[in-house]
């Protein structure tokens, strides 16, 4: 028995010494008419089975993506005197929607294996297995994809937008934009100490259509005939109605 | 106060798409267009997908135009049986127009086409309409009348057919043509092709003036509305919360145009209309010409 008990004890170290518990402010997020995007608060602390720090700082990542979809990315070139589509590569998958929030600058937080391990950093969330043949710089349409969606807010870094309490309570608030599109977004965050992740924890926001923007999302999709009669009774309605009106204040 | 659209899942503040639609509503009132020329630009520049923005202003252009061409009904001032000819050319326009769209809509050259079609366009009828109110103006100031109307090749083709209220005998070939061709660009750029057709009618049918607008929006009523069940069945585009706040800024908005329009004389009218013209495709013309700031665009596809 002996033996086991020294065993148990030299494997203890191994197992994740320090665990990440966190949740969400909300794990639901309702987009309706008036939706002008919405805040959420990540927050969580430090789980140990010993008293003393190991060695390193401690760090926390949080990683917000949205669904991942193609993106065919096109770049214009002047022909015959007008700029025109001329270039086109399809990167494989690439989030709506990316954010990430840490503690310090993510290079001191997390090493490049560790990133090509857990796609951290945006160049490794989206993923491009190859340009089509003919076509030599297919780098630079994977870097306009970002470049475009940094610009409209929808891929960011905010580096020391954790902050943390003790070395053990952390709290960070993520901001959804107002064109956000449907879909589960993925949370994940992570421990780290000295470029390696130690523990990690994934939990979903539920990003969704709700009343009126639902229904109607639905019926253009899954009812487009009645959807294109009902816009026109609305349009014909309308147009009726207006002459109808004015017809009515003027005589 | 941010609305946000269900179909171009964009958020967009209402009183903008207001601001739009009534700015539209006052030239259309002003003018006698149906103003998707101007919409459908328009709504390109606060950030709406072309596809949607297209789609979205013919359903627009339906409630207009009910508007307007029941105005002229009771006044008498449209001809059923030439409309009828015109429809019968311009649903199968429509449809040659949605299918060109798709595709194209495919190899990502759709924005491209739009936006050449509407250069060309409007350039050719802005820059024609301009010249053409200058004369009138220089010849009201001669005390000259305009010269008649002779017969040109219009009047040598077979199928002739009689149009009383327009009291024409002519053949159904050209208001066929004249109909095939508006229902394309109708489905293209979005637009009921008002701008296109009523010079068309004037000049190439010889048609009076009268009764011109009142057909062409009976015309534009159907192939509209046509193109906007399409785009809806076809590409899922029709966005109606974009197209109800337009249609409210619209209509008010046509009923002050209207009021300004009475106050200035046809000729003033028709050299500010082509100067509007001229300006929307000027500024389109840039787009194309000069260097994007932007090389490289996005399109998102479906999740596989």
């Amino acid at each position: 028995m002996r033996w086991l008990a020294a065993l148990l004890l030299m494997a203890l170290p191994a197992v994740a010494a320090e665990e990440v518990v966190a949740d969400l402010s909300q794990s639901r997020v309702g987009i309706n008419a008036t939706f002008n995007g919405s805040e959420i608060l990540v927050f969580g602390a430090v789980r140990r089975n010993y008293p003393v720090s190991p060695a390193g700082e401690l760090g926390v990542v949080i990683t917000v993506a949205g669904p991942s979809t193609p993106v065919i990315v096109r770049k214009k070139n002047r022909k015959a005197g007008i700029w025109v589509n001329t270039e086109a590569v399809e990167v494989d998958q690439a989030p709506s929607f990316y954010q990430i929030v840490t503690t310090a600058p993510l290079d001191t937080l997390v090493s490049a294996t560790e990133d090509l391990r857990h796609r951290i950093t945006i160049d490794r969330a989206i993923r491009s297995v190859g340009a089509p043949a003919g076509i030599g710089n297919a780098a630079d349409f994977t870097e306009a994809l970002i470049r475009i969606r940094t610009e409209d807010g929808l891929y960011a870094v905010q580096e020391g937008g954790v902050t943390i309490q003790k070395d053990t309570l952390f709290r960070a608030n993520v901001a959804l934009p107002a064109n956000l599109t449907e879909g589960n977004y993925t949370t994940r965050i992570f421990l780290t100490r000295e470029g390696a992740v130690v523990s990690r924890h994934t939990t979903t926001i539920h990003v969704s259509k709700v009343g009126l923007e639902r229904f109607l999302y639905l019926l253009a999709h899954e009812r487009p005939l009645i959807y294109g009669l009902l816009s026109l009774a609305i349009a014909i309605a309308a147009g009726w109605g207006a002459s109808t009106l004015f017809r009515y204040i003027r005589g | 106060m941010q609305f946000y659209l269900p179909i171009a899942e964009v958020s967009v503040n209402a009183f903008v798409l207001l601001g739009i639609g009534g700015i539209v509503g006052i030239l259309s009132g002003m003018f006698g267009v149906g103003g998707g020329f101007l919409i459908t630009p328009l709504l390109f520049f606060v950030g709406i997908p072309p596809a949607v923005a297209v789609a979205t202003s013919a359903n627009q252009i339906v409630a207009s135009s009910i508007s307007g061409v029941l105005a002229h009904l009771r006044r008498k001032t449209v001809d059923i049986r030439m409309g009828l000819v015109l429809l019968a050319g311009g649903l199968i326009g429509a449809a040659l127009g949605v299918w060109v769209f798709n595709i194209l809509r495919q190899l990502g050259q759709v924005d491209l086409l739009v936006t050449l079609c509407y250069v060309i366009f409007l350039g050719i009828i802005g820059a024609l309409m301009f010249i053409e109110s200058l004369n009138a103006l220089r010849r009201t100031k001669g005390g000259k009348l305009p010269p008649r109307r002779k017969h040109n090749w219009v009047h040598n083709l077979p199928f002739k057919m009689k149009f009383r209220t327009s009291g024409l005998y002519i053949s159904v070939i050209p208001p066929l043509l004249v109909g095939l061709s508006v229902g394309v660009l109708a489905a293209i750029m979005g637009v009921g092709g008002g701008f296109i057709m009523v010079p068309a009618m004037i000049y190439l049918l010889g048609m009076p003036t009268k009764v011109v607008i009142g057909t062409s929006l009976l015309q534009i009523i159907f192939v509209t509305a046509f193109t906007t069940l399409l785009h809806a069945t076809t590409n899922q585009t029709v966005d109606m919360i974009l197209a109800v706040l337009l249609l409210v800024g619209g209509v008010v908005g046509a009923q002050f145009g209207t009021r300004i329009g009475v106050m200035l004389k046809a000729e003033q009218l028709r050299i500010a209309l082509a100067a509007l013209v001229l300006l929307v495709c000027g500024k389109l013309a840039a787009d194309l010409l000069l260097q994007p700031s932007e090389v490289y665009s996005l399109t998102a596809l479906r999740p596989v």
